[in-house]
């Protein structure tokens, strides 16, 4: 039985497809000045650092002429603005320009280290939300029982040791003295020439391309400092799971469906953790990010070639185009995974969305 | 029974908590009282103000307590020594005795937290509020720069600044609260957001008040336990974030004891002397517990919904 | 039922964990050691930028082209004065001092299968010096320019190359510099074919890039070695390069894993991830030498670490001022903690084992003695100074040392810590009150050196070399200055280093320096490895003598 489309019925439709394409411009707008701001931020930062980076192109031992030479090439002397409109006019198809230090095109050098970082930021998020998130239940489940105690102590160790510290320990106990995992790198030399990456994430590609011996060896070697960023993660998503998870079992749907009768296992993981998660969810997200930002010391103790590392030597090379690069990837994640959580939580949560 | 009725101890936990308070100092006071009262039940938070209070008495007495110097040490004698009578924590690579670098070092450590705290905080507490109540382009604005910010690789940002301004802990400290406003904005005006259509709101908006008042005088007040809360759980991060800084070459100038710099320093000898680095480690470990717990009690005293069950 | 629950949790949670712990125990250690001919290197290589012996000028780089190029001679190992032959057969200097003919040996190979001729030395010649990148200097200081390198630096025939210089220079002086990374030779056939276009302009005449955005990551050489594959912050893999014309390396590959931090890589020598460690700190490098499974082997190399005082800051203008930083030093402590087993204590501006060389260390910490020379100056109750430091090791340790011994006389010294790039752009804009940093040599000769900090031409803010003397505003007393131009043409080696002597003598008297110590290069290897050394320089440390027991 069709409908009949009343005049009110097309008028709300239209409302309605309006609404959306109003939403969609939203998005479009939020989008791209958020990007132009990043990149406006970063290129002022770039000029405002007192490192002159023809010296780190050339080196100390260039003489003047040859050094005045190299400024012009890299079109320095022109106006600011002048060098933003060229540098986003060359991005927007795709060029980043080139890195003054490895010479690659900045592109290149970053599809190289950030698959690196990525596939550490994810190892290390999925061992934190999967032991985190157990352990923040079973606290809030246990509040102020010595479970409580043991699961609030390591998350707030996780929260007040200095990384590098830990992770120089954790060197010594599993990797000198155990001899359980791998260092430094991602591989072994041993696989130099016969393991060719496909997407940088060389679990995955191991996995794909059946080479079980590599994948043991890149396990070995990730297992350490993803387990170091999981630990901090886990810090960090088990407190939240607890404090979400307090929320929940106080609210009064917990009292009537014990009333029900249900089994405490089914309230706890289906009914209050359903709920939880929907906060929980931005959570972990923002938690992913924050390790995708790449640990320039995780990274530096172990050697790990990621993006951190990256970043944190064009910097202080003044590479700015490195620089800009490098933020423009990190950025577009953080941009994307913050409305991918937003877009998650109106989703999940009907409250949100009447604004 | 009229004895205890009329003993003034009585009286004035009467007085305090009398629901008919005669005056607005009064009912101040009575509610700080009951705030104080729902803390000091928390043991464990206690202990964490007790950290904190013992840290601001280092800091404060540190010329009296401290053994000897913290920059001038001894480099031929009395390099990185162990643990032993005369220097309790050992010594580092100069031959400076650690323990007082240590004691010293809590101004240092006191400074940066509460240096990023006055300048991150008001900052967010601002944006946010502002932000959540006028809603509108006004809204859009200052969420798309905070949202800028938080895009940003907070590393970058950091090493950008410190570099651009100059080596020093100020530029330091001030580098972390920049990079560390973006959060406090958002939960302000998540707040802000949940009562700003709330009656009391339209109550004082129909009796005249401006916008302005209203932020001020309203909406900030009742985000303010969230963002102390949040703040204080954030202190560790801070510290963390300036050895980090250190470790990277850019936070305090040499010699100055900060326990970042120290740690970060220290950080070569960890595998022989491992009490150049382990020692400040720890201090930052107990300071942050501290405030942890500190910002914990604080959340259950001022929320009495989180603390009741 | 809650209970079982619980405890059904638990027990999956703790079978899980012991099953992950014996998979980790049980796993095959197959990998622990580094393969048999492989030799794996812990190096920070993070200050490479070019792989392009025409432009590559950092030690990583100079080492690694070293490895894998071919120079006309090399340094004598035995005795660092002279040289030896490499391509080169024979070589003779015309009377007038101004032509050097260089007879190549016949039938040698580059790793391509291309004959190695004179041609490949003239075009090497003339890249560097059209393509005017850093190090060209060392080249183009003998008067040769874009437009005339094509005559100066020729083939003659196939096998001869001749060089014409603009002056009769000491010979020692002349060659020394041939010595250099940027003399080395590249295959002239394989780079034509990679040379990218160009569109000219006033400051570059020429129409293509001579292979030179090939080469940053290419290879084109003829060692012992050739480069495989350089990987930014990563690695650089080196293979055996099977045409080489002289005795096969023993082993098949070289691998520099890149690793920043001491205590890493002494975890990982230690471990057997990785042969040998470069990058070794005191506290790391005695506990290598004390352990069992390890050797260790040391070189002095040709860098001096310095304070220097700008001559623009009035109170460090003072003559009496500069002579009384030289007593307030504690080098006896620093040799002994800081600087144990990577440094020693050296005064003067050439290092051990040049040409010249002056081993006197006259200066002491002494207090009093300083005190005198400020009240002298009329600064006895001291002034606030600062000083820009990199925040590496040692210098900031030094730096740290400097300041509690300046305190002692009531100078106030500030620490301003930075970068490395961040301090020099500094020092090279003259803006700075005192600086602690290092000068390697450029090339094994003394001129390197006698030249950075003896000379300074034009002392005026926009002076065009940017020597130490300069960067420091000394006006450097034109005698000294004309001692040190004329110690290049002495062709008396003998008479040379006498000149060289001499000016070190002033320099320790009367000079805003004050030269702390010499690097030693320290490395912890393994004890199955032979014929492992390091060299007096960066580009000296040969692996293609390496084997494995």
């Amino acid at each position: 039985m069709t409908i009949p489309v009343t005049p009110q019925l097309a008028g709300r439709r239209r409302a309605r497809a309006n609404g959306m394409a109003m939403n969609v411009l939203r998005f479009i707008v939020v989008v791209v000045t958020t990007y132009l701001g990043l990149l406006a931020v970063t290129f002022f930062i770039g000029r405002v650092i007192p490192i002159d980076p023809v010296l780190a192109v050339l080196g100390d031992r260039a003489p003047a002429s040859v050094v005045e030479r190299v400024r012009e090439e890299m079109g320095l002397n022109k106006p600011l603005y002048v060098q933003f409109y060229v540098y986003v006019k060359a991005a927007l198809s795709g060029d980043f320009g080139t890195s003054v230090l490895t010479t690659n095109p900045v592109l290149q050098d970053i599809k190289r280290a950030f698959p690196a970082t990525l596939e550490l930021a994810t190892f290390g998020t999925l061992l934190g939300t999967f032991i985190g998130v157990p352990l923040g239940v079973l606290a809030a489940v246990k509040r102020n029982s010595f479970v409580d105690q043991v699961v609030r102590v390591i998350g707030l160790v996780g929260y007040s040791v200095p990384i590098f510290w830990l992770g120089l320990l954790a060197l010594v106990v599993f990797y000198a003295k155990l001899r359980w995992v791998a260092f430094p790198g991602r591989l072994d030399v041993t696989f130099e020439y016969s393991f060719e990456p496909m997407t940088g994430l060389f679990l995955f590609d191991a996995i794909w391309q059946r080479q079980w011996d590599v994948l043991w060896d890149a396990f070995r070697h990730i297992v350490l400092p993803g387990s170091l960023l999981g630990y901090f993660s886990l810090a960090y998503i088990s407190r939240m799971t607890r404090s979400f998870m307090l929320n929940e079992l106080q609210q009064e749907y917990i009292v009537a469906a014990r009333a029900k009768g249900l089994s405490e296992t089914k309230i706890i993981w289906f009914h209050a953790l359903r709920n939880a998660a929907v906060p929980l969810v931005t959570v972990i997200a923002l938690s992913y990010a924050g390790l995708l930002e790449g640990s320039v010391l995780t990274e530096t103790i172990f050697s790990w070639p990621g993006i951190g590392l990256y970043i944190t030597n064009s910097l202080q090379n003044a590479d700015m185009n490195a620089v800009l690069g490098g933020t423009i990837v990190i950025g577009s994640v953080f941009i994307g995974i913050n409305l991918f959580s937003d877009l998650l939580y109106r989703t999940l949560d009907p409250r949100t969305r009447a604004r | 029974m009229s004895d205890i009725v009329n003993s003034p101890d009585f009286s004035r936990r009467a007085w305090l908590l009398s629901d008919r308070p005669a005056t607005r100092m009064q009912a101040r006071l009575g509610r700080a009282y009951t705030i104080w009262s729902r803390f000091a039940e928390n043991r464990l938070a206690l202990i964490g103000l007790g950290i904190i209070l013992l840290l601001i008495f280092l800091a404060i007495f540190a010329n009296v307590l401290a053994p000897y110097s913290p920059v001038q040490g001894d480099l031929r004698n009395a390099r990185l020594m162990p643990p032993n009578a005369a220097h309790w924590f050992g010594t580092d690579d100069q031959g400076r005795d650690i323990l007082s670098r240590l004691v010293f070092g809590s101004r240092l450590t006191l400074f940066v937290i509460f240096l990023v705290a006055i300048i991150a905080a008001p900052v967010g507490l601002i944006i946010g509020t502002v932000s959540g109540y006028a809603g509108g382009w006004v809204d859009a604005v200052l969420m798309r720069i905070t949202d800028i910010f938080l895009a940003f690789p907070k590393l970058v940002l950091a090493l950008a600044l410190v570099a651009a301004l100059g080596p020093g802990i100020e530029n330091a400290v001030l580098a972390i609260a920049v990079t560390s406003w973006p959060p406090y904005a958002r939960i302000a005006r998540a707040e802000t957001m949940t009562f700003r259509n709330s009656d009391f709101i339209s109550a004082v908006k129909l009796m005249g008040a401006s916008p302005f008042r209203i932020v001020l005088r309203h909406v900030m007040p009742l985000c303010l336990s969230s963002l102390i809360v949040r703040v204080t759980l954030d202190m560790a991060g801070i510290i963390l974030t300036a050895a980090g800084l250190g470790f990277l070459g850019l936070g305090a100038q040499p010699p100055l004891p900060e326990w970042g710099a120290m740690i970060a320093s220290g950080r070569r000898f960890i595998l022989d002397q491992w009490w150049v680095a382990t020692v400040p480690g720890i201090a930052i470990l107990i300071v942050s517990l501290g405030f942890n717990l500190l910002g914990d009690g604080l959340r259950d005293a001022l929320d009495p919904k989180e603390a009741g069950q | 039922m809650t209970m079982i629950h619980t405890f059904n949790k638990h027990m999956r949670v703790l079978t899980a964990s012991a099953a992950m712990s014996v998979l980790l125990m049980a796993a095959p250690q197959a990998f622990a050691d580094t393969p048999k001919d492989t030799l794996v290197e812990g190096f920070a290589i993070d200050d490479i930028i070019s792989m392009d012996p025409g432009e590559a000028f950092e030690l990583s780089a100079a080492e690694i082209t070293a490895n894998t190029y071919s120079y006309l001679v090399r340094l004598d190992l035995n005795d660092t004065s002279k040289v030896v032959n490499d391509l080169a057969e024979s070589y003779t200097v015309s009377p007038d001092g101004l032509t050097y003919t260089f007879k190549l040996k016949p039938g040698l190979k580059f790793a391509s299968g291309n004959p190695i001729t004179a041609e490949d030395v003239a075009w090497s010649f003339e890249r560097v010096v059209k393509l005017d990148k850093s190090p060209a200097f060392i080249l183009t200081q003998f008067g040769l320019t874009g437009d005339n390198v094509t005559e100066k630096a020729k083939a003659t025939d196939a096998n001869t190359f001749t060089f014409t210089v603009d002056k009769p220079y000491a010979p020692s002086f002349v060659l020394n510099c041939l010595t250099a990374t940027v003399a080395t030779v590249v295959d002239k056939k394989l780079v034509l074919t990679h040379i990218a276009a160009v569109a000219p302009t006033d400051k570059y005449k020429y129409d293509n890039d001579f292979g030179n955005g090939w080469l940053k990551t290419g290879y084109a050489g003829s060692g012992p070695f050739k480069l495989r594959e350089w990987r930014a912050n990563e690695a650089v893999v080196l293979e055996r390069n099977d045409n080489f014309y002289g005795t096969k390396t023993p082993l098949k590959r070289v691998i520099y894993r890149h690793m920043k931090e001491s205590a890493g890589q002494r975890l990982a020598l230690e471990s057997g991830d990785i042969d040998v460690a470069r990058n070794l700190e005191p506290g790391d490098y005695v506990a290598a030498g004390k352990s069992a499974t390890l050797s260790t082997t040391n070189a002095p190399k040709g860098t001096v670490y310095y304070i220097s005082l700008n001559q623009k800051n009035p109170n460090l203008a003072k003559p009496e001022v500069t002579e009384a930083f030289k007593y307030l030093v504690d080098y006896d402590a620093i040799g002994e903690t800081l600087i144990k087993g990577i440094g020693e204590i050296h005064q003067t501006f050439l290092p051990k084992g040049v040409l010249g060389e002056l081993d006197k260390n006259p200066y002491k910490l002494d207090v009093a003695k300083a005190k005198e020379l400020l009240a002298k100056a009329g600064l006895k109750d001291g002034f606030t100074v600062t000083m820009d430091v990199r925040n590496t090791q040692p210098v900031t340790g030094i730096a740290e040392s400097v300041q509690q011994t300046l305190a002692q006389v009531g100078i106030k010294l500030e620490i301003i810590p930075g970068d490395g790039k961040q301090t020099l752009t500094k020092y090279r804009a003259r803006t700075h009150d005192m600086y602690i940093g290092q000068w390697g040599q450029d090339y094994f000769d003394p001129n390197s050196n006698a030249e950075t900090f003896t000379v300074n031409a034009d002392n005026s803010d926009d002076g065009k070399s940017k020597t130490l003397a300069w960067r420091n505003a000394w006006d450097v007393p034109k005698e000294w200055t004309a001692e040190s131009k004329a110690a290049l043409l002495e062709k008396d080696s003998t008479k040379r280093a006498d000149m060289y002597k001499d000016l070190q003598q002033k320099v320790l008297e009367k000079s805003p320096f004050v030269v702390i110590f010499q690097q030693t290069e320290v490395a912890g290897y393994k004890k199955n490895l032979k014929g492992f050394k390091l060299g007096p320089s960066f580009d000296t440390n040969y692996v293609s003598t390496v084997s494995k027991d």
